[in-house]
């Protein structure tokens, strides 16, 4: 039940992209149609998945203070977490790089209208502050898988939706200089309100 | 024959400002006014919003921010550059990363040594430039496939556009949400003493998007050519 838990609490009380504000930039430019907006978050669930555990085991056994002890008395007091950032990072880039090149081959038009924004997978915030949370709040290893799970369903869930408003939108009457971006903006504002609705909830 | 004319005075009207500035080309000098406003990084090209969001609730991290930015903007893009015959293209970003990653080290380093109480302020969002996808952004866009000087002007006229945005949005959040500017009351006390009140939501993230979104909307509303229809 505490899985569960932590799940529930990572997708939609503590929802990157809506409570957080994380992965701004492809929720935004990705968001055009349900189509793409369902491929980005299918890869991003995958590319958060698997990097929290992943990096959680890096954090615990190579670079946490005395983790290298296994390699003799002499590293005992080897601390070596000034690196997370740059491990963690190459951690993500990696799986980000083989995202891209499965998509690449097996879904080309999913490749062509993600563009640019699929290797921004890479920077895409709300992979790296996964991380950095499942760090911060000091889950254990069972732990950081649902976590990073639920914050991957959170981001798909938050993208799916906003591309339907969206599709939706064109059938209204916005100004003209508002329509495209200016209106998802704002309508990303008025989400983000919304889920301040959830806050302060505890599981 | 009178069109013809004025075809050439304009012409020549667009040559002297042109040989003015031997520094910058003419399309280096449109490389780096470019994305101040009509390819501006976060209302035309969406990169880079969450430390938009983030640092914005006051103006001096956001001004150190953007210096941040540019900084590393500039000289990512004119490592990538130098280094982009010779990157092979399946591990293209593990080495971008790791150019930004050493560029933002240095930085963050440089700030806890010189300004060690903003340092601890800003930490998490120093960190965050590394996924500022702004920086990757050009490098992918850009740097990849220009000469070193160009993309280091690329490099520094984005940080600026960035910049401005933010700096845009930091003052109104400040101003609204604290009453203050870098940290100095500027709404006077008989404001608050008739019953004016500083506005919360402008400290959340959501403000900041109804900011942007109104910037864009202005922005649009003055060049319909950037508007898209999707």
């Amino acid at each position: 039940m505490h899985y569960i838990n932590i799940f529930v609490q990572s997708a939609f009380i503590e929802n990157m992209v809506l409570a957080y504000f994380l992965g701004m930039c492809s929720f935004l430019a990705v968001s055009k149609t349900v189509k793409t907006a369902f491929g980005l978050g299918l890869a991003v669930i995958f590319v958060l998945a698997l990097t929290t555990p992943l990096n959680w085991l890096i954090k615990t056994y190579l670079l946490n203070e005395g983790a290298l002890s296994f390699l003799g008395p002499g590293f005992a007091e080897v601390d070596l977490t000034f690196l997370g950032l740059i491990v963690y990072i190459a951690v993500i880039a990696s799986f980000v790089q083989l995202v891209e090149m499965v998509v690449e081959k097996y879904f080309p038009p999913l490749y062509t209208s993600l563009g640019i924004f699929l290797p921004l997978i890479t920077v895409n915030c709300a992979i790296l502050g996964g991380t950095l949370f499942m760090i911060s709040k000091d889950y254990n290893f069972a732990e950081s898988i649902p976590y990073g799970l639920g914050s991957g369903f959170g981001f798909f869930l938050a993208i799916v939706a906003l591309a339907a408003i969206r599709e939706k939108l064109r059938y209204s009457d916005v100004p003209p200089a508002l329509r495209g971006l200016g209106i998802a903006f704002i309508i990303t504002g008025l989400m983000g309100v919304a889920f301040m609705s959830f806050m302060g909830i505890k599981l | 024959m009178s069109t013809t004319t004025t075809e050439v005075v304009q012409d020549v009207i667009k040559e002297v400002p042109k040989k003015r500035k031997p520094f910058l080309s003419k399309k280096e000098r449109q490389i780096l006014t470019d994305p101040l406003d009509d390819a501006n990084p976060i209302t035309v090209q969406v990169l880079g919003l969450c430390s938009a969001l983030a640092v914005t609730t006051q103006v001096k991290p956001a001004f150190v921010m953007t210096l941040c930015v540019i900084f590393v903007c500039a000289f990512a893009n004119l490592v990538i550059s130098l280094l982009r015959n010779t990157i092979p293209s399946s591990i293209r970003m593990i080495v971008q990363l790791v150019v930004i990653a050493s560029l933002v080290t240095v930085v963050s380093e440089m700030l806890k040594a010189f300004q060690y109480e903003l340092s601890k302020q800003l930490s998490v969002y120093i960190g965050l430039i590394i996924t500022n996808c702004m920086v990757m952004g050009r490098l992918e866009a850009f740097a990849m496939s220009n000469k070193p000087w160009q993309s280091f002007l690329d490099g520094i006229g984005n940080g600026i556009g960035y910049g401005a945005i933010l700096i845009f949005v930091a003052v109104f959040r400040e101003l609204f949400g604290s009453g203050t500017l870098f940290k100095i009351q500027i709404i006077p006390q008989f404001v608050y003493d008739f019953g004016y009140s500083n506005n919360g939501l402008m400290l959340t993230p959501a403000a900041a998007m109804f900011l942007i979104g109104i910037f864009i909307w202005w922005q649009r509303a003055r060049k319909p050519k950037l508007i898209d229809i999707s």
